[in-house]
């Protein structure tokens, strides 16, 4: 089969992009495909009609690659490709709309506020935070609604955090969320088709439970899969995973990041196209279940081919 | 593309990187954080403005003068130029650092110079031969981003000392000093970039000159002076480097042919006293046996055609005027909360904004705009300069620096205003008058020890 990876694009997250891209390119020439490597450039659209691949593996991350856009452009191109469809892509990538939706689908998430920019700019929306404390309450976490990994992402410990910490997160995205800190056990569970992966689980070093950053280095944070938890609570962890999966739409691949606290599950994101790097999660998660990288590419693969068994 | 199969590596699995994880020394545990390193890739992008590198023109390096003297070297030294060499280096390219540091006044013994492998590897070898874990070295705040990992990776503890306009502040270091007494400790070397400093752009006094010279005679310090932008002075008069000041004794020079001639042909230079040298000869043998050959022999004929004076002079010329440019383009585009160094020479600006800017979250909105710049953060070891950024004005013409600075002045502004509709605080509306007299502030500019910050 001959397969488009596609990869890097704009995005701030274009390094993990090629590092994910590079990786699923050595995974499928293993498998004995025919692998063509394509930068999300200009010159996309024009590769991709000059070569027809039969499918495209999507390995983009942020916006232009996990936000629909290339998914749409292939739509277009009448070719196959892996993960979420363009409307999944589109509510995953903003973590504002995510949230309405999986509350609307009654599942567990985080109180918050979203802020456009122009509502403090032009309509006084400063005004409006006065009501947070009350609301939300202290610590909060300010976070651009669109954005990946811990970019932007800051820890507001009081009152006097917020307007630094908005006007950092508003750097990356005209959109910021503020969400009230839920404290408990960070979760990830990966979802293969519609099978959940087994649960994967980040524990901060001590000193670096504020520190977002420390997420995404090894040394830092250790990741534990299978994560220990108990039946109750693997099952209820699982369940709000797979609930959040399907309420937002995706198929094929996601991951869905959770806090499990003392009022149970609470879904914080879902990543439409997580990593597939040699630390990412997903990856981890179908080593946990048994499975091979190569294995889990073929079927990302299979789940894109057959769509209606996803 | 090569039709050679690809020489990928297979790719390791999340088990084997535990395993790894468990083989790693402790000194990689330093290592910058990987979302600052994805933004810092970013930067590379093709269509990116970026005054973030480091690089120096090389782009009116004489072609014709490069071609007749490697043909040269080929024709009658091949044998020779492709051997190894000794670890200190030829005497003829110690002959040529001879002169250059003649230039600025200096007269080292040949016999105590040490060829490197650019003037990083002379960072590198100092540390491995005087840091063991744990102990304090001591250099400016900002420093020269690239010698952190450095002091990093020997596990040192790494102090920073304030600079203003007139580099470190040298009361500043004695209470430093005065604190590591107290505990019964001694920092093992000063590192200090005295001109034209990277990131910051100042240059250290001559009262503070002396006075850091004397303070390294009277307690008996090794302070390392890492001087690659010495002769890159655009205005102002000629300081003596510390090593002048000092003969040598208690002052360690750091040399390098990258911002003078070419940074691909990586030689550097140490300038140590002997019984320094010997540690320092030896841990060049492990590190690489020797400087590249090929390399050296181009310096030699380079400088035999005596006409290096007058590439520095072209160069001198190119950056003033790109200098000035950016300085112009601050002063028109930088909103009146901004201050920035006015360095005479060099190759970068030091740019703060007000405190609740943070110029790594800046980048990002920076780079929507197509331009980059290297956040404050990266010359810190404790996280502070988080409000400022470097700026480098050798690598883009005054084209590309203007329009990159306009870009960067945009981003600014839009938050300098988005902060004042969050906390009422409109923005100051001061008139361009006051922000074309930066110069005035810059007193002010790179302590940073701002009321409220530096605690959370």
């Amino acid at each position: 089969m001959k397969v488009a990876v596609l990869k890097g694009g704009r995005s701030l997250e274009r390094g993990v992009s090629l590092r994910s891209g590079a990786r699923v390119e050595d995974a499928l020439e293993r498998l004995g495909h025919g692998v063509l490597a394509l930068e999300a450039d200009g010159e996309l659209v024009r590769k991709l009609e000059a070569e027809r691949p039969d499918i495209a593996f999507v390995a983009m991350h942020g916006t232009g690659g996990e936000d629909g856009t290339a998914q749409e452009l292939l739509e277009i191109l009448g070719i196959p490709f892996t993960g979420p469809g363009v409307a999944a892509c589109a509510r995953c990538i903003d973590k504002v709309l995510a949230k309405h939706e999986l509350r609307t689908a009654g599942i567990p998430t985080p109180d918050w506020f979203a802020f456009n920019e122009t509502a403090f700019r032009e309509l006084g929306a400063a005004d409006a935070l006065g009501g947070l404390e009350e609301r939300l309450g202290f610590p909060l976490v300010v976070k651009p609604s669109r954005g990946g990994s811990a970019l932007g992402v800051k820890f507001a410990e009081n009152w006097f955090d917020v307007p630094e910490a908005l006007v950092s997160a508003f750097s990356y995205d005209d959109r910021v969320l503020l969400e009230r800190f839920v404290d408990g056990r960070e979760l990830a569970v990966s979802v293969l088709g519609s099978e959940p992966l087994p649960v994967v689980e980040a524990i901060p070093q001590s000193g670096d439970s504020y520190d977002f950053e420390a997420r995404y280095e090894i040394g830092r944070t250790s990741f534990v899969c299978p994560a220990e938890l108990s039946e109750a609570e693997a099952a209820s962890v699982t369940g709000a995973a797979l609930s959040a999966y399907e309420a937002l739409g995706c198929s094929g691949f996601s991951r869905v990041d959770l806090i499990l606290g003392a009022a149970g599950p609470q879904v914080l994101e879902v990543n439409a196209i997580p990593g597939l790097t040699d630390t990412s999660l997903l990856p981890q998660a179908a080593e946990a279940a048994g499975m091979s990288f190569e294995q889990l590419v073929e079927k990302i693969l299979d789940l894109a081919l057959t769509p209606a068994s996803a | 593309m090569s039709d050679l199969p690809h020489r990928r590596r297979a790719h390791v699995s999340s088990g084997d990187l535990e395993r790894y994880a468990g083989l790693f020394a402790q000194r990689t545990k330093v290592m910058r954080s990987s979302a600052m390193r994805d933004l810092m890739a970013v930067t590379a992008r093709p269509d990116v403005i970026s005054l973030a590198g480091g690089l120096p023109d090389t782009s009116t390096f004489p072609a014709a003068t490069f071609a007749a003297q490697m043909t040269r070297i080929a024709q009658e030294s091949a044998a020779k130029a492709l051997q190894y060499g000794p670890t200190e280096g030829f005497r003829e390219t110690v002959d040529c650092i001879v002169e250059v540091m003649g230039a600025e006044g200096m007269l080292p013994d040949p016999e105590d110079v040490i060829v490197t492998t650019g003037g990083q590897q002379a960072i590198d070898l100092l540390c491995k031969a005087l840091l063991d874990p744990g102990d304090a070295v001591i250099c400016e705040a900002p420093t020269y981003p690239g010698a952190i990992p450095v002091f990093c990776s020997y596990e040192a503890e790494t102090i920073q000392i304030e600079c203003d306009a007139d580099g470190m502040r040298i009361e500043e270091l004695e209470a430093a000093l005065e604190r590591l007494d107290s505990e019964g400790r001694r920092p093992k070397m000063i590192y200090s970039v005295p001109s034209f400093q990277n990131p910051a752009g100042v240059t250290m006094s001559l009262e503070r000159r002396q006075r850091l010279v004397e303070l390294a005679r009277s307690r008996e310090l090794l302070v390392v002076e890492d001087n690659p932008y010495g002769l890159l002075r655009f205005g102002g008069d000629p300081l003596p480097p510390l090593y002048q000041l000092d003969g040598g004794d208690f002052v360690v020079y750091i040399g390098t042919f990258s911002k003078i001639l070419s940074p691909g042909i990586r030689l550097g230079w140490a300038v140590t006293p002997p019984p320094v040298m010997e540690k320092v000869v030896l841990g060049k043998q492990a590190s690489d046996l020797c400087t590249s050959t090929l390399t050296q022999y181009f310096v030699r004929e380079y400088f035999a055609e005596g006409r290096w004076r007058e590439y520095i002079e072209s160069l001198v010329g190119i950056y003033r005027d790109r200098r000035d440019a950016m300085l112009e383009a601050l002063r028109t585009h930088f909103p009146p909360q901004a201050s920035w160094t006015e360095p005479e020479g060099g190759l970068f600006i030091w740019a703060t904004l007000p405190p609740y800017i943070d110029t790594s979250d800046l980048l990002a909105k920076a780079l929507r705009e197509d331009v980059a710049f290297v956040p404050g953060q990266a010359a810190y070891v404790d996280g502070r300069g988080r409000n400022s950024m470097r700026l480098n004005f050798s690598a883009g013409n005054e084209t590309e620096i203007r329009e990159g600075i306009r870009r960067i002045g945009k981003v600014i502004a839009e938050q300098v205003e988005l902060y004042g509709a969050l906390t009422g605080e409109r923005p100051a509306t001061a008139s361009r008058v006051e922000a074309n007299e930066p110069q005035a502030e810059v007193e002010n500019v790179l302590p940073f020890r701002k009321t409220g910050e530096g605690g959370a």
